[in-house]
């Protein structure tokens, strides 16, 4: 599982922490909503989502600091719980009363930014929901041909690695061999990259680890890559039925996102990181527009249609 | 498909010596086999995912076989990472 504390944030955003202890700052943070506590410093509390990180903006603390002592107290009491993952000064603001004694009571992290509140915000948003998004690993290659991230995909000793070394020789670049981590960002926009430890490695039979980055230079890897094309490799089945058209398109399904499977026997005098290279560049030309198969079929059924004609003549 | 959740005896761990022979192990067979820890699966017919995963002694992990010889699989690939060398 994935974690994220509010070390890591203040690392990533360079937050200043108020609190006098340094340990407060592992308390994990479970959800990417932020809250902004306006409606709590007022006293309402019935819907506070104390596991949010609360931000606090210029406005929450001015209208907090023309509070009277007691319902300062009160407010920021109850504004800071065991289950509060932290709680964020935008703008470089001055502490407000009560707030660090209360927090540090409880363990509650006081961070502060000189963003701006809408800025930190949606910094913190798309941070979070990066981090916290759903993470699977799929036994697989990934690799970015002309900027298409395909993942190449079939059992054991296949030939993936080796269509893969094949494909970096071609120009393009590695992002994952082997076991490949791919993260739902958001709604159908599937990221994937490879584990810190195997990082740029290809693994050959016969030769054994190889590092790809330092062999062909840094132009041949890349660090994570979406993922808009799959290709399934297995060995060629005299009984199953290829696509011969490419009409048709079928899908995969990682997390919520559909994206398009292509499966490619393998035999031996089929090169197959030729056939790659062309079905991602066959994929791109589809998107723009240009389906050379559809093209084909309806050419094809005008002559079929204009020669049922002749015979009427 | 039989599952099991067992702990590294093997005192180093799976490092790449022994991740190799694991590999070698579990290629042997026809099933698939995967091994999963802290959410992480990977194929264990593949060494760089057996390595990715950074398996040290007295961790535990699960294994997943899958197939036509899936307990004879099991069986020896427990032996493997009990093995204490």
């Amino acid at each position: 599982m994935v974690k994220v504390n509010a070390k890591d944030l203040m690392e990533e955003f360079d937050l200043e922490l108020l609190n006098k202890e340094e340990d407060v700052a592992f308390r994990p943070i479970t959800t990417s909503d932020l809250s902004r506590p306006g409606m709590e410093m007022a006293g309402f509390f019935t819907y506070y989502p104390a596991k949010r990180i609360q931000l606090l903006g210029k406005t929450e603390v001015s209208f907090y600091n023309q509070l009277n002592d007691v319902d300062k107290k009160d407010r920021i009491e109850r504004l800071c719980t065991y289950d509060t993952p932290a709680i964020v000064l935008s703008r470089g603001l001055d502490c407000p009363k009560f707030l660090i004694e209360s927090a540090s009571k409880v363990g509650v992290p006081i961070l502060r930014s000189q963003l701006t509140t809408t800025r930190l915000s949606s910094l913190l948003t798309t941070y979070l929901e990066r981090e916290l998004a759903p993470m699977t690993a799929m036994h697989g290659v990934l690799v970015d041909i002309y900027g298409i991230g395909v993942l190449i995909t079939g059992s054991s000793g296949v030939g993936k690695s080796e269509t893969a070394l094949d494909l970096v020789r071609r120009g393009h670049r590695l992002v994952a061999d082997d076991s490949v981590e791919i993260k739902q960002e958001h709604d159908g926009v599937l990221v994937g990259q490879a584990p810190e430890l195997i990082r740029h490695l290809l693994e050959i039979r016969g030769l054994g680890i190889i590092n790809v980055m330092t062999l062909f230079g840094a132009g041949s890897v890349r660090p994570f890559k979406r993922i808009v094309l799959s290709i399934h490799l297995e060995l060629w089945d005299q009984k199953k039925q290829y696509d011969r058209l490419g009409i048709d398109e079928d899908k995969i399904k990682i997390f919520d996102t559909e994206i398009t499977k292509m499966t490619i026997p393998v035999r031996p005098g089929r090169n197959i990181a030729v056939i790659i290279e062309v079905a991602a560049m066959n994929f791109r030309l589809k998107r723009m527009g240009i389906n050379a198969a559809q093209q084909f079929t309806e050419q094809l059924s005008n002559v079929i249609d204009e020669g049922d004609r002749d015979e009427f003549l | 498909m039989i599952e099991k959740t067992v702990v590294v005896k093997r005192k180093s761990g799976l490092q790449a010596r022994p991740a190799a022979m694991f590999v070698q192990e579990a290629n042997r067979f026809n099933s698939d086999v995967f091994i999963e820890r802290e959410g992480k699966k990977v194929n264990a017919k593949s060494i760089m995912g057996i390595m990715s995963l950074a398996i040290s002694t007295n961790k535990e992990i699960t294994i997943t076989v899958d197939g036509n010889d899936e307990e004879a699989a099991m069986e020896s690939l427990i032996a493997f990472i009990n093995e204490e060398e």
